[in-house]
């Protein structure tokens, strides 16, 4: 099974587990790191973990975006 | 805490409960065929179908238990949060548009829609029913922990209610009214989160000396640091100090005096606030009779609101800048102004020994809130500040298990044949994500502002979101509870249809000659359906003292390594076998529950044995039982590759 959005869907998974592995080594390997507070007083942890948070949530966007334009872009290839 | 019934509470939980059965009866006339009871007739809208996969997902472990984890140490419970959320990458990405594609009812037709192989309907049944009833325990003991306070019955009637309940849901119209319950609780678990936390910011922060109760725990100091406690100069009331006998790992120490203002023994805990200056605090005990009755702060606990009880906790005693009150706050001055606060929390002390008798001793431990807002403070994952590799591989293995785990949770996965296509099974799971990413980011703010409400209950952490509704108005308390209970309700009706399922068409199916009608089937399903039911009641009674969001993490990686591998190695590799498949699912699921059953954590929290005898060097077996699980599936494909081909 190699259709367009299981391609789509491997990528884009890729970005995430990149994103959450980074995460979870950081939190495991340099603890001290996540206490720093880069922005508006609030901590790298707490910043980076809503990151994850939304990052999924766009990235489930795009996926649905992309995969559906695919099939409608198939089907009209289909009419013509 | 003393928990009175609230009449508030008791019609609002009725209302829910009648109107949830009223629908299951109502939406039950029109379930006749399998395909409807098993799959709801592949019919629900794709929008309702992802926010009851929030309802199926959301269960009691990540509304009470992340929440009281955030409440009683800070950050750490939302890493829970995190790992729960990015499991549904895993999901979306790679699992959910396959499954949709082969399967019909259950995730073992969709591996049976390609080997043809009655090897891997048992085993994927079996351990659909495994992974079930570990995830089942957990929500039934959180039912019978919320019954209490909220009704005043005893934890067993909870138990018995629930799977009652739960069983006439399922058993009246199957998947259909499992979805409407899911869509109903989980849209009200997100939208009422979200009024919470929004009251919360405009409430903002304050410094209190003590709980909601207007008790202020006694202070006194600063002594100097050099001298023994004998040496320092104590108030007058406290008399005849002694040292209590440490246990825990916890440094601190803990006095005992006599203490003439409430005319008997009080507890204390020494602070050291910096080098120089130390500090006693008042601290609470709880403790046994001779003649069994419950003792608190050394008099016998009360039934009735102003009978001795414990005080409740949960305070900021100091505000930057040396504020009392900060006004309505932002959701990121939130978290800012509670970086340069100081909130008392409170820890420990189990098996103080009081003249043969055994107290718990629970203690003050003010705690900046940089620390508060950083990983690694619950024991849990304290691993990550230690030296030592095994503990940090403790932590991996537990992020790795949740990233696994959602995709290949029974009940997530007969979701995705209650929508029509693959497009709505790809849309739902998108609002699913959504939904539940939304709620994840909210418990953040609840967890945070039930730790400064003023009314935890220190002995129990389950119950900070219920109790944080309770500081803000009896009603939203009862609404809250009321969720929280159809909570429980859902995610339960949610397991016991997925291993009813497993039951009929993995199990008994399978080892019938004659094929069964789709009448034989349903009534089959439904006996399935009381008899797992009935075991989840006994099991959910007998496991009363086991710590909920605990056994769930378990699930999680018994799931993930059992279920996982076969899902998603066949999607990339063609030379998958049957007997690839029926090893990995055999030896993933039985090594991860044989490496939980041998862990220090079982060891000492079911066995009652020393931790350190356990066999298996690290609590969570994912990092170890995953990758296992995936090895076995190349190998033995390989192994019997020739073997299939002729």
């Amino acid at each position: 099974m190699q259709t367009a959005n299981a391609r789509i869907g491997l990528v884009l998974f890729m970005i995430y587990l990149v994103l959450y592995g980074g995460f979870v080594f950081l939190n495991a390997f340099s603890a001290e790191t996540m206490e720093i507070t880069p922005f508006a007083g609030v901590n790298l942890a707490i910043l980076s973990g809503f990151g994850l948070i939304i990052a999924a949530f766009i990235l489930a966007m795009i996926y649905g975006l992309i995969a559906r334009s695919e099939s409608t872009n198939a089907s009209e290839g289909g009419k013509k | 805490m003393i928990y009175e019934p609230s009449m508030v509470a008791v019609v609002i939980f009725l209302l829910f409960v009648g109107f949830t059965l009223g629908l299951s009866f109502y939406l039950g006339g029109k379930a006749k065929s399998s395909q409807g009871y098993f799959a709801a007739h592949g019919q629900i809208p794709w929008f309702i179908n992802g926010v009851a996969f929030a309802g199926d997902y959301l269960s009691a472990a990540s509304f009470l238990g992340i929440c009281g984890m955030i409440a009683f140490y800070g950050y750490d419970g939302f890493l829970y949060s995190i790992g729960y959320l990015a499991g549904w990458i895993v999901a979306l990405f790679v699992v959910a548009e396959p499954m949709k594609r082969l399967g019909k009812f259950t995730f073992a037709d969709a591996l049976d829609a390609k080997y043809g192989s009655r090897g891997i309907r048992l085993a994927a049944g079996i351990s659909t029913l495994a992974v079930s009833m570990f995830y089942l325990i957990p929500q039934m003991v959180g039912a019978g922990v919320l019954i209490q306070p909220l009704l005043g019955f005893p934890h067993w009637v909870g138990v018995l209610m629930v799977g009652a309940i739960v069983i006439v849901i399922v058993v009246t119209a199957g998947m259909v009214s499992t979805t409407w319950v899911q869509f109903l609780k989980g849209s009200l678990l997100v939208v009422f989160s979200l009024i919470l936390t929004v009251i919360l910011l405009g409430r903002g922060f304050e410094t209190a000396p003590g709980g909601i109760d207007g008790y202020a725990f006694r202070e006194y100091g600063p002594f100097d640091t050099k001298a023994t406690f004998e040496e320092w100069d104590l108030p007058s009331e406290l008399t005849e100090g002694e040292k209590v006998e440490s246990l825990s790992s916890d440094k601190t120490t803990i006095l005992r005096f006599e203490d003439a203002k409430l005319e008997r023994p009080s507890y204390w805990s020494v602070y050291s606030k910096n080098e120089n200056e130390k500090y006693l605090l008042e601290a609470q005990t709880v403790g046994t009779s001779p003649s069994g009755e419950t003792l608190v702060n050394g008099q016998v606990k009360g039934t009735q609101k102003g009978e001795p009880e414990l005080h409740p906790i949960g305070y900021i005693s100091e505000l930057p800048d040396g504020q009392e009150k900060t006004g309505p706050l932002g959701p990121l001055s939130f978290f800012s102004t509670l970086q340069e606060s100081e909130v008392v929390l409170w820890a420990s002390q189990p098996g103080v020994d009081d003249e043969g008798q055994s107290l718990t001793v629970y203690y003050q431990k003010p705690t900046p809130g940089s620390q508060i807002l950083r990983p690694g403070e619950h024991p849990r994952f304290a691993g990550i500040r230690s030296d030592h590799w095994l503990d940090k591989l403790n932590f991996l293995s537990l992020m790795l298990a949740l990233f696994c785990g959602t995709a290949s949770l029974p009940h997530i996965l007969i979701r995705y044949y209650t929508v029509k296509d693959e497009a709505s099974a790809r849309k739902s799971t998108i609002v699913g994500i959504a939904s539940i990413g939304f709620f994840y980011v909210l418990t953040l703010y609840l967890g945070l502002g039930a730790m400064t409400s003023g009314s935890m209950d220190v002995t129990n952490s389950n119950m900070a979101a219920p109790l944080l509704a309770k500081s803000i108005s009896e009603l939203l308390f009862a609404i809250i509870s009321a969720i929280a209970f159809t909570t429980v309700l859902g995610t339960v009706s949610g397991l016991i249809l997925a291993s009813a399922g497993a039951v009929t068409h993995d199990l008994v199916s399978n080892f019938r000659t004659v094929e069964m009608t789709d009448h034989e089937k349903v009534r089959l399903a439904k006996i399935a359906s009381v008899a797992v039911g009935g075991i989840a009641i006994v099991l959910g009674i007998l496991f009363e003292k086991l710590n909920v969001s605990y056994l769930v993490g378990w699930a999680f990686s018994v799931a993930a390594s059992a279920n996982l591998p076969s899902l998603v190695v066949p999607l990339f590799w063609k030379g998958v076998t049957r007997q690839g498949i029926i090893s990995a699912v055999i030896v993933g699921m039985t090594s991860s529950l044989g490496w939980i059953l041998l862990s220090g954590d079982t060891y000492s929290k079911v066995y009652g044995l020393p931790a350190e005898d356990a066999l298996a060097p690290f609590s969570q077996p994912g990092i170890i039982t995953i990758p296992l699980g995936f090895l076995t599936l190349v190998v033995v494909s390989l192994l019997t590759k020739e073997k299939t081909e002729d």
